[in-house]
């Protein structure tokens, strides 16, 4: 019973983990770069559905429509001003202006609403659903985390795999150059990705703030980290990879805490990590590249 | 050049979409470095202190801040022969910033410190003021490295061992549990070191601890397995030396756990009921140790209370009358040593020493305080219940 209760919070913490990981690696896959801003908008996803909900009084589904809206237009917007006008430019300097929007959204938020944390209504209410008799509970969010992770990432694969944009998507990813003598707006195109993006941002957001409730400007850092190892662990690039990536993530950490040490659990996660790259050093489930020459 | 003004331009569209709903809260915005307050009348002693103003544990420096801010005004209004002259640097609770911050304030002048808000900064600026030979005393910086091997650091709070220590003595006495289950962070010295204490006196207690877990800076957001491990174990009491914003977590995780252990929390655990939005319901029934106590009906608590609300707006919370205290023990020190304004920071330094180590102090957080060589108080502390949102005195 035990055993199956570190499962359920293993697979709820891990699906969170998942949704933003599907953000980073969808990100990735097309446009070729790791958007370290992706944790800072999650916590804008966050705020926006706490804004609307605990001072506008708007009901729940509002806020997390407001929140997707918001972060849709942030990504589009980010992507424009920071990441446009370097679209030729090393990969190294893109990695540091997007850590440097990272650090400015954070800032901007620390402005905005002060560092004083926030506690989250959550977004489901309602009663943990009790099993066995009451011998095993689970929570309501716990179930829309799940539900949310799976729908995105079958979601995301058919989009990806059956839609004129998803082809396009896939061209770009393949190659860019191309692409665009093919008659693919590349532009358009890795705009819309990024659009994609941080509007799972703000579904993560939300949803993490919910299962763990609090807000501060740094709430998506940390969980944007571990996302991110959950993308490359799964295979960065891959949908599928990224969900499987997520969920392992915090299986691992749930049960290394619960039957190992609370104290080595992160120790224990990274470990796994690098003994993972050692032998498969895609990912999970990356496909290998060669890098022609 | 038209990069710059597109980055400003979309700075200034972000603010602007964002900052309508963050205003409703009807906050403020701390200012991000240290304002002054106080008069500045020419014969002044220079009171300087860093702490987080800014920064996830911006509530504590705020409060010292404004709490000392009340006290250096009430003196100075007053008008005696002792006059202050205050300044709070942010040091946003990071040790390599409060020295930053700690330089800012030696340039400035200081020359009685109110040493840093939280233990980790407070230990770094305490190795400085120790060598700069500048007296201090913090408001509730309370490691024991921060006073260790230095002697004009003294403190206003207790020490974490003495928490650890009070924490066992009180459970056990008043028998509020006797299977306890302890969750703390195992990267921060202020809950590690009383944890260590609290478990040797509660085993000395005859408390069984049946459950010992952990988490860090990284993971504390999901207390699942904590708390699974305590239930399953059949803890009765929870026992939480930590901070109240990883504790609020912990609240609403039991409760969505259906596991409802007594939670008992120590000073750090002050402060929860001012989180924005908190459900005060999840805290009903927490106990913590704390010396302040707000709803308390003497005089001095409740003059003290009522001017910080029409000041600031917040109940006051134990940091803040710890700021205050500090303010007030300098100046009865300071009249006790005859000391002006026009003396070094190292003469100050040397009567101070002297000073604090004889006198005793009557304050908000607890009457007949005096201070040992080592730096640490001895005062008693009062256990108090969070009843429907307010802390009721046990």
């Amino acid at each position: 019973m035990t055993f199956l209760n570190h499962l359920i919070s293993g697979v709820s913490l891990g699906s969170i983990y998942a949704i933003i990981a599907l953000g980073y690696t969808m990100v990735y896959g097309i446009a070729k770069m790791l958007n370290f801003a992706h944790g800072d908008v999650i916590m804008v996803g966050g705020y926006m559905c706490f804004c609307a909900t605990a001072y506008l009084g708007w009901p729940a589904w509002m806020g997390v429509v407001l929140a997707v809206v918001v972060c849709t237009a942030l990504g589009v917007v980010i992507e424009r001003l920071a990441y446009k006008p370097l679209r030729m430019a090393p990969a190294l300097a893109v990695l540091i202006t997007a850590i440097g929007v990272s650090y400015f959204l954070q800032n901007a938020a620390l402005l905005i609403w002060s560092s004083n944390p926030k506690s989250f209504t959550s977004i489901i209410s309602g009663e943990p659903i009790p099993l066995f008799g009451g011998r095993l509970s689970i929570s309501r969010i716990t179930i829309v985390a799940v539900l949310a992770c799976v729908v995105i990432m079958a979601a995301l694969s058919l989009f990806t795999g059956k839609t004129k944009m998803g082809t396009a998507m896939r061209a770009v990813s393949e190659d860019k150059g191309a692409a665009q003598l093919m008659g693919i707006n590349v532009n358009t195109t890795i705009s819309v990705t990024f659009a994609i993006g941080s509007g799972l941002a703000a579904i993560a957001g939300v949803l993490l703030c919910s299962a763990y409730p609090t807000l501060m400007p740094t709430t998506g850092a940390m969980p944007g980290i571990k996302a991110f190892t959950a993308a490359v662990f799964g295979g960065i690039g891959s949908i599928p990879g990224a969900f499987l990536g997520g969920v392992l993530l915090g299986l691992i950490e749930t049960f290394s805490k619960a039957y190992i040490s609370t104290q080595l659990s992160d120790a224990i996660v990274f470990a796994v990590l690098i003994v993972v790259l050692l032998v498969k050093p895609d990912g999970l489930l990356g496909k290998h590249v060669s890098e022609k020459v | 050049m038209k990069k710059t003004l597109s980055m400003l331009l979309a700075g200034a569209m972000l603010a602007t979409a964002l900052a309508g709903c963050g205003n409703s809260g009807g906050e403020t915005t701390p200012p991000a470095d240290g304002g002054e307050a106080g008069g500045t009348s020419a014969a002044a002693f220079k009171l300087g202190g860093t702490g987080p103003l800014t920064g996830e544990n911006a509530i504590y420096g705020q409060a010292a801040k404004h709490g000392a801010e009340i006290a250096v005004e009430e003196i100075n209004a007053a008008g005696g022969d002792i006059q202050f002259e205050l300044r709070y640097e942010d040091d946003e609770s990071d040790a390599e910033k409060a020295v930053n911050a700690y330089n800012t304030l030696k340039d400035w002048g200081m020359q009685l410190s109110l040493g840093s808000v939280t233990s980790k900064p407070c230990e770094a600026t305490s190795a400085e003021t120790y060598s700069d030979r500048i007296f201090a005393l913090t408001p509730s910086a309370s490691s024991t490295a921060t006073t260790e091997g230095k002697d004009n650091m003294f403190q206003m709070c207790f020490i974490d061992p003495a928490q650890g220590v009070m924490a066992a003595d009180k459970i056990a006495d008043k028998k509020l549990g006797t299977k306890i289950a302890i969750i703390y962070r195992n990267d921060d010295v202020y809950s590690s070191g009383i944890h260590d204490t609290f478990v040797t006196e509660a085993q000395s207690k005859g408390l069984e601890i049946v459950s010992d877990t952990t988490f860090t800076a990284s993971s504390a957001t999901d207390f699942n397995v904590q708390l699974a491990d305590a239930k399953d174990k059949g803890a009765d009491l929870v026992f939480l030396p930590i901070y109240y914003q990883p504790a609020s977590l912990i609240l609403s995780q039991a409760k969505e756990m259906n596991y409802t252990p007594k939670f008992f929390g120590v000073d750090g655990m002050d402060g929860i009921l001012t989180l924005e939005n908190f459900d005060t319901s999840l805290a009903e029934g927490v106990m913590l140790l704390t010396p302040f106590n707000a709803s308390a009906t003497d005089d001095k608590a409740a003059g003290f209370v009522s001017k910080y609300q029409e000041k600031f707006g917040e109940t006051p919370n134990q940091f803040a009358a710890d700021g205050y205290d500090c303010v007030y023990a300098y100046k009865q020190a300071l009249e006790a040593a005859g000391a002006t304004p026009d003396m070094s920071a190292s003469d100050l330094c040397d009567k101070m020493i002297e000073q604090f180590t004889s006198i005793t102090f009557d304050g908000l957080t607890g009457t007949g305080a005096t201070w040992g060589t080592d730096g640490a108080v001895t005062k008693d502390p009062a256990v108090v219940e969070i009843k429907d949102g307010v802390y009721v005195t046990m």
